[in-house]
């Protein structure tokens, strides 16, 4: 693989974790708790999705075939998408879409500063933006985790299924494959293993405050990395493509 | 104190062109008269999230998809900004949502009406936000100081949405034969709901009574409507749409388009609940504000838990 190929898929990647989050974000417009809660949810999905695009575009630059971030997000088949699975498993309760949050916020705290240090210059652009807005995710994440955690008996237990059911796709955070060595030696990929002891100690300490428990290590379930995915994000693809597949000769 | 003194002092700021202030003296009609208008517009504008929110996660591009969702979002940002406004007379958000769910409290019709087809998108932001704004620039002028404010602001995003819902329409106008299609669907589905959102004409509802005096409404339904029916024609034609009326005909006379006949009985029929949406929107407040009970509950348990800790420590 060229240098080019392994940027192209490694900026793909990134944008791919955007995208699909900001999509199961936005499925719940107009169904929040209250009404300001739905205003926040919706502005993170905004957020997310101003980062696929630009990263989308990016990835489009580097591919180098005249693919746009359109036509990245829309006439990309499943096998070919990189998010992480957490990113795509669906909004179940509240405390589901607030778990899945807190894992992949508190990952990007600490991804988006390390990313900042990049060698590649439109990387470290996109990251020094994003640490600004994820800094925000985090810390609405963290106060919903402890007020459910520490609520009622309800939204504790629900919490602590949410906690729960999504730790076994938390493994996926920091896996690296040959792509991520490669650009690590060449300053542009950023080194996730030591961010694990950093993730772990921030959610410990957040669970702890929201009188949760961390759940036992258990089998941590893996695939993205190489295009494989749950059977979630086959329907996410369905119907987010839809018009785009429908309609192949249209311009939006 | 003399009430009538007091009414008639009342109205004559009024007359004087005063804005009336929440902790200002004011009748109970005139107080009645605004939570109920407040309150429906702050519900139309969340139901309103529901029809565009069809489609967000079908959006064909991301800057549409972006672009919506921010559109969205604003609806929600002015039933938010709407709500707050109508507390300051008294009513509590709590109790409105429920007067929305028991039906005691209405939103607008339009959004009983579905979004089908992606052009949809357009025709809402272009007709049922333009038709939005010519009510409320005229609703700036209300009496009652924070509605008047809270229209200020509010119109500024409107006019943005309905430049970018014509956007839509233009674009797809210019399109494929699919995409036109699409378009003049929509467009032949949204007029006649957009004309009916101005209400009855001023033959059967008469331009007076306590509003007009209170000048809480300052024009009336045939004026605001004829406005809206002369900014958008042109807009129609521009982009080579079919005005859903082969009696829309400029009247050099009048200055004015002259229209067709607005079915008033569908009018009517929808604003009995029984529009096309009329249950699915409802319910559909209905069941996630339920489902959110238990969120609810929990931010306030936590919020009083940790009170008293503080009160503890102090
Ligand atoms: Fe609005
Ligand atoms: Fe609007």
């Amino acid at each position: 693989m060229t240098k080019k190929e392994e940027l192209y898929l490694y900026t793909l990647r990134l944008g791919d974790n955007a995208l699909i989050l900001s999509h199961r974000l936005s499925q719940l417009c107009s169904k929040g708790p209250i009404l300001e809660e739905d205003l926040a949810l919706t502005n993170i999905a905004l957020d997310l999705l101003g980062r696929a695009q630009a990263l989308l575009k990016y990835a489009g630059e580097i591919e180098g075939k005249n693919r746009s971030e359109d036509d990245l997000a829309y006439r990309r088949e499943e096998k070919n998408y990189y998010n992480l699975l957490l990113t795509e498993q669906p909004n179940k309760d509240f405390a589901h879409v607030i778990a899945r949050q807190l894992f992949i916020s508190t990952f990007e705290f600490f991804l988006f500063q390390e990313l900042e240090k990049s060698a590649d210059t439109t990387l470290s652009a996109i990251a020094g933006k994003t640490i600004k807005e994820v800094k925000y995710h985090l810390q609405h994440a963290s106060d919903w985790t402890i007020r459910l955690g520490d609520g009622t008996k309800e939204s504790h237990d629900r919490m602590q299924s949410a906690i729960n059911d999504l730790w076994m796709y938390t493994g996926e955070l920091f896996e690296m494959n040959g792509i991520d060595l490669d650009l690590l030696t060449q300053g542009i990929a950023v080194d996730t293993i030591p961010l694990q002891k950093k993730w772990r100690d921030c959610i410990n300490s957040v669970l702890n405050e929201a009188t949760l428990f961390v759940p036992k290590d258990t089998y941590m379930q893996t695939g993205s990395i190489n295009g494989v995915h749950s059977e979630h994000l086959g329907h996410i693809l369905a119907e987010m493509q839809y018009l785009q597949r429908a309609y192949p000769d249209a311009k939006w | 104190m003399h009430n009538e003194h007091t009414d008639s002092h009342f109205q004559k700021r009024i007359d004087d062109g005063e804005h009336i202030e929440p902790k200002d003296y004011m009748p109970d009609g005139y107080r009645k008269h605004l939570i109920r208008q407040m309150s429906q517009h702050a519900h139309s504008e969340v139901i309103g999230m529901q029809p565009e929110g069809n489609w967000i996660t079908r959006a064909p591009s991301l800057r549409a998809k972006q672009i919506l969702l921010a559109k969205i979002q604003d609806e929600g940002g002015h039933g938010l900004y709407l709500y707050s406004a109508a507390e300051t007379l008294g009513i509590s958000r709590a109790e409105m949502i429920e007067q929305l769910h028991t039906g005691k409290a209405k939103y607008s019709n339009i959004f009983n009406y579905p979004a089908l087809n992606w052009a949809d998108i357009g025709a809402i932001g272009w007709l049922v936000d333009g038709a939005a704004i010519v009510n409320q620039v005229s609703l700036q002028r209300t009496s009652f100081g924070p509605y008047s404010r809270a229209m200020v602001r509010i119109c500024k995003e409107e006019s943005f949405h309905q430049r970018q819902g014509y956007e839509i329409m233009a674009r797809m106008m210019k399109g494929t034969k699919d995409q036109q299609a699409m378009a003049q669907d929509a467009m032949n589905r949204w007029w006649w709901p957009a004309l009916m959102m101005f209400g009855p004409h001023d033959i059967d509802s008469p331009h007076s009574g306590d509003a007009v005096k209170w000048k809480i409404k300052r024009e009336s339904n045939d004026t605001l409507r004829q406005k809206f029916i002369d900014k958008t024609v042109q807009q129609a034609e521009l982009i080579g749409l079919v005005m859903p009326d082969k009696d829309i005909k400029w009247n050099e006379s009048k200055g004015h388009y002259d229209h067709g006949k607005i079915d008033w009985d569908e009018f009517h029929r929808v604003i009995k609940g029984n529009g096309p949406c009329n249950k699915q929107r409802l319910d559909h407040h209905i069941n996630y504000f339920n489902e959110g009970a238990w969120v609810r509950d929990a931010a306030e348990a936590y919020k009083i838990k940790h009170l008293k800790e503080e009160l503890v420590i102090a």
